[in-house]
């Protein structure tokens, strides 16, 4: 986006070397970023519990043969390892623009009760059509609930606007509601339903083949850009209701766009992958200390972080307790959390 | 919003009612109905020799005065918090109140052999303690200032880290994890009244320092130059309601476990009626949360009886209508 750089040129008057030097800065993170994630990647399709080799994998990559490394590197952790990107992705870009939106650091797609919407679809599912129905229609049920939940808090937080103070409101009172009736059907459900529930709540990528993959890919593709599109708006907003109007934004239009991208992207995100919300709580603020202000820098960065946690969080998933495959939802915040508070202690004398 | 002073006081009365209603029906009404004559007997000549008797004085005696204090407790700690951290989200366990009693539970049962309630008891406390004196020294700022924005983050990452660490362990020790399912999982039954007693003194004092804070927390809703004004510096005005945050929250997570929406959803529902000044916000929370977590708990016993629906669930299903209207209600 250009027009976000010129924006906060007009707000705080920095000279032309400062704004060089933080380009540059920022534009090898984003690098930096991008060369880890690559480097994990490559990492995570090496690992596992089939003894494979770094040169093994790429040579598999390159060139698919019929052999056993093929279909493990393809046909098994391949998949599994892009949707942990996308999810992570989306997560945390969903995340980056509720508590940018709302202007408030707790913010995350709970709060508008995209998860708890999701989980409470999905539990719905198992217990009701467990036995009769496919596993396959899980994610579709979890998405309608998102959705559903997501239009439901906006349609009870409507009064001819959408103010965000409101909006958080009835969306914390709306999930707490949500949650209970999911903790009340998993308690009436029978045990194996129960099971099921819970691993889904927790977050697990296990199993992923590659039509979920192509399944997620869409909503990334078009929300993001829309999301970046919007940047301006974004900073706009940051500022006041009343500076984003004089700057010529139609704030209702705005909010709405933004808002559908990021139940977009968190409830797909949550109907693939399940509750690794605490992804798109964490993971913007892991970004916005690392690249500062403004949404349109925000947005790549929180996107990368996500991906990087939720690829380690199911990598250890995978290898740590072998032969056990852990649900990735346990790691993630044990991945995220310890960088984050080293975060928090370097920064205590710079920021907030 | 109740404006008039009369009428914010004719409030409280019929909270304090609802509370002794909602007590009563606690205690007489459950599996074993105990009717008025027998209840009033007990009272004035404890008979150990009559089952009813027995249910009422090792059952559902405690079970009514832990959900009160614990309701109350719970709803005035999420007020604080809610002003200390300007933050309509926060909540006690922003605090890492409740991820550090969790991860200390975890660890006295499958680490070390502690079993009997008074030792959980004791770990829970211990690790709501702990985990809060870290969040407050990670949050503080150069010159010893706690910002809310800090005080939050620091609350999240905190919370997060307990939380994974539990969760580690749960998975090494499944069998720790049947016993501490319990507890998680947020229950005011089976507890006795000799646990509560080592903790009554926590809560009074907690009780008096919010008494004496009041006007120091309406203060702080107007900045933090305001109180400089009352004589006493913010920071050690935050400190002392933050003490009274985790003294209150800290005793009821060791009390009843994990109990959410009370600490975050009651303030917002008493601010809706009584508005934001504390002298009527704190008495208010206390009794709505009081009588909120006594209903939920008495209706959870007949919901799906005989099987107990987890108090935490009936709360949330019982507040939530109202907590919506009152959010819709609000003036933007």
């Amino acid at each position: 986006m250009t027009h976000s750089p010129s924006l906060n040129h007009h707000l705080t008057p920095t000279s032309d070397a400062t704004a060089e030097a933080g380009r540059a800065r920022y534009a090898s993170l984003l690098g930096l970023l991008g060369v880890v994630l690559l480097a994990s990647m490559g990492l995570s399709l090496s690992l596992g519990s089939f003894p494979t080799s770094f040169v093994e994998v790429l040579h598999s990559l390159a060139a698919p043969q019929d052999s056993d490394i093929a279909f493990i590197v393809w046909e098994l952790r391949l998949p599994r390892l892009l949707l942990a990107v996308l999810v992570g992705a989306a997560l945390a870009v969903a995340g980056a623009i509720l508590q940018s939106m709302v202007r408030n650091p707790l913010a995350s797609p709970d709060v508008i009760g995209i998860t708890s919407g999701a989980a409470l679809a999905a539990v719905a599912f198992l217990a009701l059509f467990g036995t009769t129905l496919s596993i396959h229609w899980l994610p579709a049920a979890a998405l309608a609930g998102a959705l559903l939940a997501a239009l439901l808090v906006f349609l009870l937080a409507w009064k001819g606007s959408v103010a965000p103070s409101r909006l958080v409101l009835v969306g914390i009172g709306l999930s707490a509601a949500m949650g209970a009736v999911t903790t009340l059907l998993i308690v009436i459900s029978d045990d194996a339903a129960a099971m099921t529930a819970y691993v889904w709540l927790t977050g697990s990528l296990y199993a992923t083949q590659w039509p979920d993959v192509l399944g997620m890919l869409p909503w990334l593709l078009v929300a993001v850009p829309l999301c970046l599109v919007y940047a301006r708006h974004m900073d706009a907003m940051a500022l006041g209701d009343a500076v984003a109007q004089g700057l010529g934004v139609n704030l209702l239009r705005s909010r709405l766009v933004l808002m559908a991208c990021s139940v977009a992207l968190a409830g797909a995100a949550v109907a693939f992958a399940g509750g690794l919300s605490f992804v798109g709580l964490i993971a913007p603020h892991i970004a916005s200390r690392l690249v500062g202000r403004g949404f349109a820098r925000l947005v790549p960065a929180a996107a990368l972080v996500g991906a990087l946690i939720v690829l380690y969080a199911d990598l250890l998933g995978r290898v740590a307790f072998l032969p056990k495959d852990l649900p990735a939802g346990i790691f993630v915040s044990g991945v995220g959390a310890p960088f984050f508070v080293y975060l928090l202690h370097r920064t205590r004398y710079h920021r907030g | 919003m109740l404006n008039q002073r009369t009428s914010r006081v004719v409030g409280l009365l019929l909270g304090l009612m609802l509370v002794a209603a909602a007590f009563v029906a606690s205690v007489m009404l459950g599996t074993t109905e105990i009717a008025w004559p027998t209840f009033l007997e007990a009272l004035l000549h404890y008979d150990s020799s009559r089952v009813a008797h027995i249910i009422l004085f090792t059952e559902r005696l405690p079970r009514a005065v832990i959900a009160a204090l614990v309701g109350a407790s719970l709803a005035i700690a999420g007020a604080l918090m809610q002003t200390l951290t300007r933050n309509p989200l926060a909540s006690p366990s922003i605090l890492g109140i409740n991820a550090g009693a969790m991860f200390f539970v975890v660890i006295a049962v499958s680490l070390l052999p502690l079993h009997a309630p008074a030792e959980v008891v004791g770990a829970a406390l211990l690790g709501a303690v702990v985990a809060a004196c870290l969040v407050v020294v990670l949050s503080r700022g150069r010159h010893g200032e706690l910002s809310p924005l800090r005080v939050v983050l620091a609350g999240v990452a905190v919370t997060a880290m307990f939380v994974s660490f539990s969760q580690g362990l749960l998975i090494i020790d499944r069998q720790g994890f049947e016993s501490v399912l319990y507890w998680l999982a947020g229950s005011v039954s089976g507890r006795e009244l000799s646990l509560v007693v080592p903790l009554l003194p926590l809560f009074a004092g907690a009780l008096l320092l919010c008494a004496l804070l009041v006007r120091h927390a309406n203060a702080l809703l107007l900045g933090d130059d305001m109180v400089k004004g009352l004589g006493i510096r913010a920071g050690t005005i935050k400190l002392l309601l933050g003490l009274a945050v985790i003294l209150l929250a800290g005793s009821s997570v060791a009390l009843a476990g994990m109990i959410g929406f009370v600490g975050l959803i009651v303030p917002h529902m008493a601010r809706g009626l009584f508005g934001v000044d504390h002298r009527w916000l704190l008495p208010a929370c206390a009794l709505l949360g009081a009588s909120l977590l006594l209903l939920a708990d008495v209706a959870s016993r007949f919901l799906m009886a005989p099987q107990d629906v987890p108090v935490g669930v009936m709360t949330a299903l019982i507040g939530t209508p109202f907590f919506i209207h009152l959010a819709r209600r609000k003036s933007a």
